[in-house]
């Protein structure tokens, strides 16, 4: 039970919710950049748990399955399609053996990241407790890398291998009604919301005002470990030394020179530049779907604010987890 | 501030959130041993604690972070988590009555191995061996691991050792360098970029992703620097890989 890696993609990794409980030892937690696409296509294929997932950015890849699968796509429309006929998104599906699943590439304004999740998830060796890759360490995931052409990733769970079973599981999957509560859709969001930062009250008037006034663009200097942002400078009213620190995923941080740089998935587990914003958790889907060039700007919001979004959206993953259990039973049939 | 009553209990602390994930408990504003055990007793009340959503507990110089992650509309909030946080604080975290961790790392000072010794030497305005000898002299205690996995900020040196870092980082600091800035050592577990300056490299390994524990030195840990020379530094490596 196995994936062939026809062709590679861009950059292709597997990804789950993180490398938590060793940030003390300095490793970072690295993880989905899209918690939301990811658990979405997890629910959809058919798992409980939240396995590790292939997390598709921009270009994506070519692939042979070696044996039946289900399997879901969650994030980014990557145009794919499963022996040349469109495979929708946010459906389980079934693969035969021998057939081929090939992403095409991010549409404008579309959103750049992917997520293909399989039913009972990639047999991956966990490492510290999570199958994440960690890119830049060459660890976790599948051999510490990208995808490269001629892998082959193994499969948990196994199929029915005759066709005429496949068929009537295919069939039952694709008359299952499913509905996606609307807190987990995607929205495409102009503003994302902010909390203040440890520095936020250090920075100057202006540099506060700009945050959340002007327009900033995802540089190109811009990957799993931070965005750099370009926009205006932003400066500390009396700049001063700050001593290194625990950052998170969405830590707006300032280097001297003052451009804005917001922490993402592969980020270091402490920084010593000083932290004006953080992206609250409910945003950060957003921002990680968008690529270099996009514009972006920042709104304010209050804590409680944020912990309730970022609370129901767990409500709402809880929900839709008991609402596929019809899903899961056919497929553990 | 907090300040509690208790005479035998100076510290004082102040709980702030970071972003909706993740609370910091701040003990101080500078970089000393005091601060830095302080931080390193209350990382450990907290992470023994069972403290409801929480995944990690990460001490730095002044700081520990307790993040956590919400369990539905009804999980922990931060209001609850900063209560739970100060009501354990609050019982004590004065001594860390803990022994530390003694570990030794051999270190080979100078030459090609501490290009940036005989600068560290002119800047303190001693000799390159007074520098080892005040590296070497003492234990140092490992305030936090951060800027790579295994990666330890060492202090409080000698004030003779209070050098800045250097004006322009390097691209590519070899993996096993040990550098020093502000009082303090960093040692390199692979290959980075990096401003300190390097006076020695160590053939330890500090990290291994397989490893159990992935990293030889944790948060606490009192560190006693040995110089080796060139040729034990080369058997040593041989033997680690």
């Amino acid at each position: 039970m196995s994936l062939t890696v026809l062709k590679p993609g861009l950059l292709s990794s597997f990804q789950d919710g993180g490398r938590t409980g060793s940030q003390h030892l300095g490793v970072p937690v690295c993880g989905v950049m899209d918690a939301r696409a990811h658990r979405l296509a997890n629910l959809l294929a058919g798992n409980d748990a939240d396995p590790a997932a292939l997390e598709i950015t921009l270009s994506g890849p070519t692939l042979r399955f070696d044996a039946p699968a289900c399997f879901a796509i969650g994030g980014a429309d990557l145009q794919a399609t499963l022996n040349g006929a469109e495979a929708p998104r946010h459906r389980p599906l079934v693969a035969r053996a021998g057939d081929v699943l090939a992403f095409g590439s991010a549409r404008p304004e579309g959103g750049l990241r992917a997520y293909l999740a399989v039913h009972g998830g990639y047999a991956l060796v966990p490492v510290m407790g999570s199958a994440s890759t960690y890119l830049r360490g060459r660890f976790g995931g599948h051999a510490g890398r990208a995808l490269a052409k001629g892998d082959t990733i193994g499969l948990r769970a196994a199929l029915p291998g005759q066709p005429a079973a496949l068929d009537r599981l295919a069939q039952a999957l694709w008359q299952l009604r499913i509905y996606l509560p609307a807190t987990l859709a995607p929205h495409p969001r102009r503003h994302l919301r902010v909390l203040p930062g440890a520095h936020w009250d250090e920075f100057d008037a202006r540099a506060r005002h700009d945050l959340l006034h002007a327009e900033f663009r995802v540089s190109t200097q811009s990957d799993r470990m931070g965005y750099r942002l370009d926009g205006p400078a932003l400066a500390m009213a009396v700049p001063r030394q700050i001593l290194s620190e625990a950052t998170n995923y969405g830590t707006v941080q300032v280097p001297a020179g003052g451009q804005a740089i917001v922490l993402m998935a592969d980020r270091q587990t402490t920084g010593g530049y000083p932290k004006i914003a953080q992206v609250i958790t409910a945003d950060l889907p957003a921002l990680a779907q968008r690529g270099p060039g996009q514009a972006l700007r920042f709104a304010r919001v209050e804590l409680d604010q944020a912990q309730q979004l970022d609370g129901e959206r767990e409500d709402a993953f809880a929900q839709l987890q008991d609402a596929l259990a019809p899903l899961r039973a056919l497929l553990s049939a | 501030m907090n300040t509690p009553s208790s005479a035998s209990s100076p510290p004082a602390w102040r709980i702030e959130p970071q972003g909706d994930r993740c609370l910091l408990v701040r003990f101080g504003d500078s970089i000393d041993v005091e601060t830095g055990r302080l931080c390193l007793a209350a990382a450990r009340v907290l992470r023994q604690a069972p403290l409801p959503g929480v995944t990690d507990v990460v001490p730095s110089f002044v700081t520990v972070a307790v993040h956590y992650r919400p369990a539905g509309s009804q999980g922990p909030r931060y209001p609850q988590l900063a209560a739970q946080v100060e009501q354990l604080l609050a019982r004590g975290v004065a001594a860390d009555a803990q022994a530390a961790r003694r570990v030794e790392i051999p270190v080979c000072y100078g030459g090609e191995y501490g290009p940036d010794l005989d600068d560290v030497a002119r800047h303190a305005g001693i000799s390159p061996e007074d520098v080892v000898k005040l590296h070497t002299g003492a234990d140092s205690l490992v305030f936090m691991l951060g800027f790579a996995p295994g990666a330890p900020y060492l202090g409080v040196h000698d004030p003779r050792l209070d050098i800045p870092r250097r004006a322009s980082p390097r691209t590519a600091v070899p993996a096993g360098s040990v550098a020093v800035a502000n009082r303090q050592s960093v040692l390199y577990p692979s290959q980075s970029p990096g401003g300190w300056n390097i006076i020695g490299a160590t053939p330890a390994v500090l990290f291994d992703p397989a490893g159990d524990p992935p990293t030889l030195l944790q948060p606490g840990d009192s560190v006693r620097f040995v110089p080796i020379g060139p040729d034990e530094f080369k058997r040593l490596r041989e033997a680690a890989q």
